[in-house]
């Protein structure tokens, strides 16, 4: 094939080429597997002016694909004002929404102010299941809106949390899909950080039901062609390899959370003793080029053994921070869904635990305030 | 689908309506944006995907592209056919009759 372009280089010297802005923590489901912090409450929200502020000032730096995430970026009334002022700028711009609150005047309003894309959540191919994980009733809701995107000819993502539960409707869910006429399916085998790690037990898939599932994935891709393009992930936890998590530490992506504070992935405030600069206080190009925080694991000096000396490291970037820090304590370590760490037990005896057939079924913890709390009382 | 066999020099490639095409100072490039992806194109890429707009004909394309590019008799041509044909297998472009 003759040399057609080139995906841009994530050589570390980069550029914030993904900017995701995370607009609210508050969100009207309480996914098992959420990611939010668990007290979004104390996070004041930056205002309609100082969003665009950050959009203005990531667009200088380089920033090309914007995410508006969350929570559920819809609860804010000025999703579609933020849209049009990030079109004008230049940005491709993508909705990541759970469908609630999308309503099909709002629909219209973002195709009008030139949104490009929606991801849409979807949990399951049915409604008692897609109801039960995201702790609310919106399987109906969902479906409803996936029609009404692309009824209005948006590009559309269909992303699937894959969990023990729903991972062996993947032909079901393959099928609804196609029905939808999306044009990419995400199969996303979940991270197990905050509420997931929680639940951990109760969700982790086991190594038959992945095989199945990507044979499923397979047989579809080679049915459907590129009618519509299909990504399905082999969970770290199975791989036995770490994920090249964000491509490596602020080199490509930057997530401004709902507060301003600056992150180089969504989750890294699990990571305890980092300090995280925030948008009210530093300008933006401070923050990436030269702040503690995108410097502390930028490149691979502060990597120890045994990633230092890995051959691999340049590919993986010795996994993930937050997993290293949340199941070894030390963020600098080898990620331990590397078969490399000396901490691989860990990842080991989780999927035992998981997978034993006797062990006590917890009932799975939804995300709401105080539900860790109830638990462990109910115990 | 059109297929590339199809195609005859008559019909009009456009872009994708999926993928956004521009140039973008910040990378000294034309890019192509489109759900969860960029591609920064190099300066032939670039140009013939500017030149997609639904309105010329492939003959047209083609014409101009010789008055821009330097090359022996029939290679800009089969030059300029093979990246569409790759363009269109990968989604970015289609072709109206």
């Amino acid at each position: 094939m003759p040399k057609d372009g080139s995906v841009i280089a994530l050589d570390g010297q980069g550029r914030p080429l993904w900017l995701v802005l995370e607009v609210t923590y508050r969100c009207p489901l309480k996914c098992v597997w959420c990611n939010n912090p668990l007290d979004f409450d104390r996070y004041s929200e930056l205002t309609t002016e100082e969003w665009k502020g950050v959009l203005r000032q990531a667009r200088a730096l380089g920033s090309l694909q914007l995410g508006f995430s969350g929570g559920e970026p819809m609860l804010r009334d000025d999703v579609e004002e933020l849209v049009e002022y990030a079109t004008s700028l230049g940005y491709y711009t993508n909705l990541i929404t759970s469908g609630v609150g999308l309503t099909p005047v709002r629909l219209h309003t973002l195709k009008r102010v030139g949104l490009k894309q929606i991801q849409l959540s979807l949990q399951s191919a049915d409604r008692a299941l897609t109801n039960e994980l995201v702790g609310a009733k919106a399987h109906d809701l969902k479906m409803e809106t996936a029609y009404r995107i692309k009824a209005l000819g948006f590009p559309m993502v269909l992303n699937v949390p894959v969990v023990r539960q729903n991972i062996d409707q993947v032909e079901r869910i393959l099928k609804t899909a196609e029905e939808i006429g999306v044009d990419y399916l995400e199969f996303a085998n979940i991270q197990y950080y905050n509420w997931a790690l929680l639940n951990r037990e109760e969700l982790l898939p086991s190594r038959e039901q992945i095989l199945h599932a990507e044979a499923a994935v397979n047989e579809a891709r080679a049915r459907l062609g590129n009618r519509m393009t299909i990504y399905f992930v082999i969970p770290d936890y199975y791989e036995g390899r770490p994920k090249a998590c964000m491509n490596g530490w602020g080199t490509i992506h930057l997530t401004i959370a709902p507060d301003g504070a600056a992150l180089p992935c969504q989750e890294v405030r699990v990571i305890q003793g980092l300090e995280f600069p925030t948008v009210r206080e530093k300008p933006l190009a401070w923050i990436w080029n030269e702040s503690p925080l995108f410097r502390k694991f930028r490149g691979d000096d502060w990597m120890k053994e045994p990633c230092r000396g890995c051959s691999e490291k340049a590919k993986d970037f010795g996994g993930c921070r937050c997993q290293a820090f949340l199941l070894t304590g030390d963020a600098a370590n080898c990620d331990p869904a590397c078969s490399r760490s000396p901490h691989h037990d860990v990842i080991r005896q989780a999927i035992a635990a998981a997978c034993d057939k006797a062990r006590i079924r917890h009932p799975l913890i939804p995300r709401r305030a105080g539900a860790v709390a109830a638990a462990l009382q109910e115990e | 689908m059109t297929q590339p066999a199809d195609i005859d020099a008559a019909m009009r490639p456009e872009l994708n309506p999926m993928f956004l095409f521009r140039w973008e100072d910040t990378q000294d490039s034309y890019v192509l944006l489109y759900p969860e992806g960029v591609v920064k194109l190099n300066p032939t890429a670039g140009e013939i995907l500017k030149r997609c707009t639904g309105e010329a004909t492939l003959a047209e394309v083609i014409e101009e592209l010789k008055g821009l590019f330097v090359g022996p008799p029939g290679t800009v041509e089969q030059g300029v056919r093979k990246f569409l044909e790759v363009s269109h297998a990968k989604g970015w472009i289609r072709y109206r009759a």
